[in-house]
């Protein structure tokens, strides 16, 4: 029984592995740009299960809120803007016709030339490079998986990942949420965000399945945020589902980001870094280094960090969904004569 | 066996998002080249942990590619943007130089 | 392998064929509508089966509610998008198949 499990379960991971690899070259070969993005989606929904055969379950959570969730309609949204601006409509041509959309970079049927064999050969090289390194490495490979299971009554929580992401290795957390930050003023600098004035016709079924979702997602992102201490969860995960709702609200023309008022977003968005910088602080002053919590202090400390964070991440990744800063910034900048050339409407 | 099957699997994932990177003319497509990238380097990192006689956890690497997941959504959001605002300027300098020639084509 | 468990393995295998189903029908069926029609299937009923049969194998109360509202959620989810599918491909003029 056990042996037939065993290689049930390797027919299985051997299977995935193939579809992963398939998926990938799929969504790099196809014609159409709309089929890639499917393609990423459904790429990333196996990624998922691949992570979860890793016994990897933060992981897989995360996959799938943020890194499928999320980057499919931010790169939906983006189709969409660039077919606007060149003037095709995404679906204009019946699937399978081949043309790659966007106004400056017509498919062509590309002949090898000696550069793209090249090209082809290096990465072929490359490849065979890393599998040999791969197949070389002594195994098993020492981890770091006893000094965490050491130190993990001091850290404040029972699960490990949230032991070492928010305590022992707080520092990357703190540059990551930084980087959040950093990516949401970048994008906020680019431009202002794209939305057409007004949706004129979303679908009452889509109305009410939103206002029927709404609480229920609120309820869930905040429910996992809090079982991040203890269970598979996190701030991560929870801010990713917490944005979920903000991205149903923004495309169901309940909230319409142009008309926001941009201060509570602002505020929003530097919570979790704000907090995250004041902890650091705290560290500093009562235990003299950076980031390192008095241990019986260390739960709520890091049940409050985790609440901060979450919010400003379902708030950060819900304005890159948006795309750009609040019209109500139109009035501060020095460039807001040529901002006011390329207002709503016209996006 | 399942360690090296996932390795293995990352690592073309990783070739696979390269070449598209280099090769693919569209930016949509090298975005998620891009992400593609990312996604087996993250499947190497954790299956290079993966203990299939224990099956414990090891916390770090799993860490590591929670971080890493969330910063390549970053990355992706501020090139998508960028290439949006790309296309429009083009489009703009297109617009542009059609009105210069029919002014130049009425002129004459 | 008490009998709990082997009513949930047989609904668990019950739900097999209509995900079947749901990939045949995505991949042969004529135009988008019959193809959502076919989808759905796997959603509703396949998924139904399927969490049935979980539910059978665990014996923890809150793991049950669990599973029945992530089965909640994807019927509501899965039922709006189709009804959204459907409409913008109506918008588009896309005119349903009929057996010429």
């Amino acid at each position: 029984m056990d042996q037939g499990m065993k290689m049930l379960l390797t027919g299985f991971d051997l299977l995935l592995a193939l579809t992963l690899l398939w998926l990938a070259w799929q969504l790099l070969r196809s014609t159409d740009i709309f089929k890639a993005i499917i393609f990423f989606i459904c790429f990333g929904l196996l990624m998922s299960l691949a992570w979860v055969r890793m016994h990897a379950p933060d992981v897989a959570l995360a996959e799938a809120a943020i890194g499928t969730g999320l980057t499919g309609p931010l790169f939906l949204a983006a189709l969409r803007r660039i077919e606007r601006k060149a003037g095709k409509n995404m679906m204009s041509e019946p699937a399978g016709n081949g043309e790659e959309t966007g106004s400056r970079w017509k498919a062509r049927n590309r002949e090898m030339s000696p550069l793209l064999w090249t090209v082809t050969a290096l990465t072929c090289c490359l490849a065979g490079l890393l599998i040999w390194t791969v197949l070389i490495i002594p195994r098993p490979l020492p981890g770091l998986a006893d000094q965490v299971a050491g130190s993990l009554a001091e850290s404040g929580v029972n699960n490990p990942v949230t032991a070492v992401l928010l305590n022992f290795r707080g520092y990357d957390t703190l540059l990551e949420v930084m980087v959040l930050l950093l990516g949401a003023i970048t994008v906020w600098s680019i431009t202002h965000a794209p939305f057409p004035p007004r949706v004129p016709d979303t679908s009452p079924v889509q109305k009410a399945a939103v206002r029927l979702l709404l609480p229920l997602i609120c309820l869930i992102g905040g429910y996992l945020v809090w079982q991040g201490a203890y269970q598979t969860g996190g701030a991560f995960q929870g801010g990713a589902v917490l944005s979920a709702a903000l991205v149903l609200l923004l495309i169901s023309d309940f909230l319409w980001l142009p008309g926001m008022r941009s201060l509570p977003l602002r505020l929003g968005l530097t919570l979790g870094p704000l907090v995250f910088v004041l902890l650091a602080g705290f560290g500093i002053l009562v235990e003299k280094t950076l980031l390192r919590l008095p241990v019986e202090y260390a739960g709520p400390l890091l049940l409050f960090l985790e609440a901060a964070c979450g919010l400003s991440i379902g708030l950060t990744l819900a304005a890159f969904f948006a795309g750009g800063r609040p019209a109500s910034d139109l009035r501060e900048t020095p460039y807001s004569g040529e901002a006011k050339g390329k207002g709503p409407a016209e996006s | 066996m399942t360690t090296i099957l996932y390795s293995v699997t990352g690592l073309l994932l990783f070739v696979f998002g390269l070449f598209a990177l280099i090769v693919c003319p569209h930016p949509l497509r090298k975005i998620l080249g891009g992400n593609v990238m990312s996604a087996g380097i993250f499947l190497f990192l954790v299956a290079a942990s993966y203990r299939a006689d224990t099956g414990e956890i090891d916390a770090v690497p799993q860490a590591m590619v929670l971080t890493g997941i969330v910063v390549s959504v970053c990355i992706t959001a501020v090139a998508l943007v960028l290439s949006t605002r790309l296309q429009q300027a083009a489009d703009q300098g297109a617009r542009r130089r059609r009105k210069r020639r029919r002014e130049e084509d009425a002129g004459e | 392998m008490t009998i709990p468990e082997i009513i949930g393995l047989a609904c668990i295998a019950a739900g097999i064929p209509f995900f079947l189903s749901g990939t045949i029908g995505m991949l042969r069926f004529p135009d988008i509508f019959t193809r959502l029609h076919a989808l759905t299937k796997a959603d509703n009923v396949g998924l139904g089966f399927l969490i049935i049969g979980l539910c059978l194998q665990t014996d923890d109360w809150f793991i049950v509610i669990k599973l029945v509202l992530i089965w909640v959620l994807v019927l509501t989810a899965s039922s709006a998008s189709c009804h959204l599918v459907a409409r913008r491909a109506l918008q588009k003029g896309i005119r349903p198949w009929t057996r010429e």
